[in-house]
């Protein structure tokens, strides 16, 4: 299975208030609340580390979850948000800086 | 031969504090202009920002439910509906604008100059209605239909009505102020051109009885984005009022008020 490769688009306005992180679309307003798990992920979202590392190293020990069913359910997540220009997904390492998290 | 001077005398608008001088030469459009904004017009001799008003006739214009266009180009805002075309340089602080007679152009575009404006401050326009009651103030926010001219109607006696559409929210420092605008709803009545600190943000639903019930910060964030005017889809803009947003919700309490539509929701509300 060919790796999948995830960074924060610059195209986006984000921002965590509390245990919420709220993600906005500059392009075309849609906005996002991501759940805990979702927001590890974006986070994790730097271009260069694996999708797949993302979910054993950060999803499956935080939240004590099954692998495969985590990697079915990120690259079900990363999908929709590189949908609406959120995430940038690739099959390569991505050499867009990710844009830092505002708190 | 005789010489005919025109003069063109400005008429300053002045709302949240921020005053806007329009300059034209058709003496019954300034006084028509004076009128509708009257509680607003001011004496200020240093306006924030200048505009002059050229106009044309109704044959040269389209109709004003023609589609909205608010652009940046090389620093300069340019608007245009069918009834208006505006420049508008936020760093010269002056603008054009070439429209119709109807009052109803140059109220669109003070609100689209007041909305850039608050954007670049941490604040904004928003559909809502406000009012001030002991000295502070409270918004009611909602769509059209939501109750904002219902909740206007039943403000008490003392309780001094801002606005029943378009609320003016502007940061002042720690706290958000909100301030009076003459922008009418369904009232059709002018709001008083007053301030008062920001107390609570109400998002408004008819229901059978009064109560006030929280709300989560992203619903706060989400509804309240619906909510806010905004005009143009410039990234850098979307950013402002994201993060203004944001901001907001994070000092302003935001409750959802569930009200029954007669006088006594007040009693909840201060």
């Amino acid at each position: 299975m060919a790796e999948k490769y995830i960074a924060r688009s610059s195209a986006i306005a984000a921002r965590q208030l509390g245990d919420e992180m709220m993600v906005m679309s500059t392009a075309d307003s849609t906005f996002f609340t991501l759940n805990e798990v979702a927001s590890t992920i974006w986070q994790a979202a730097d271009g260069c580390t694996p999708l797949s590392e993302i979910v054993a190293g950060k999803i499956c020990q935080q939240f004590d979850v099954d692998w495969a069913r985590a990697q079915d359910d990120a690259e079900r997540f990363v999908d929709e948000l590189s949908r609406h220009g959120i995430l940038l997904l690739s099959d390569q390492p991505l050499t867009e800086s990710p844009v830092p998290v505002s708190r | 031969m005789t010489t005919v001077a025109t003069t063109t005398k400005a008429v300053s608008i002045e709302i949240g504090g921020m005053s806007i001088a329009v300059r034209t030469h058709d003496s019954s459009f300034r006084q028509l202009i004076e009128h509708r904004y009257a509680g607003f017009v001011g004496n200020s001799p240093s306006p924030h920002f200048e505009f002059d008003i050229d106009l044309y006739e109704p044959s040269e214009s389209a109709p004003a439910d023609d589609e909205l266009e608010v652009k940046i180009e090389d620093g300069q805002w340019l608007l245009k509906r069918g009834d208006f075309r505006a420049r508008w340089n936020p760093d010269l602080k002056h603008g054009q604008i070439r429209q119709s007679r109807s009052p109803y152009a140059i109220d669109c575009v003070l609100r689209i100059v007041h909305s850039l404006i608050l954007a670049r401050q941490g604040g904004f326009l928003v559909h809502a209605a406000s009012a001030i009651r002991g000295g502070k103030a409270f918004l009611f926010s909602g769509v059209s239909g939501a109750g904002k001219t219902t909740i206007s109607r039943l403000a008490p006696r003392g309780a001094t009505l801002l606005t029943d559409e378009i609320s003016y929210v502007r940061r002042d420092g720690n706290q958000y102020v909100a301030c009076g605008t003459p922008f009418a709803g369904e009232l059709a009545r002018v709001g008083e051109n007053q301030s008062a600190p920001l107390s609570v943000l109400f998002l408004l639903e008819k229901g059978l009885q009064n109560k006030i019930e929280p709300v989560g910060t992203a619903e706060a964030v989400r509804r309240l984005l619906r909510n806010v005017l905004f005009f143009a889809d410039d990234p850098q803009l979307v950013e402002l009022v994201f993060q203004a947003a944001c901001e907001f919700v994070s000092v302003v309490p935001i409750r959802r008020l569930i009200f029954f539509p007669d006088e006594r929701v007040w009693d909840i509300i201060a």
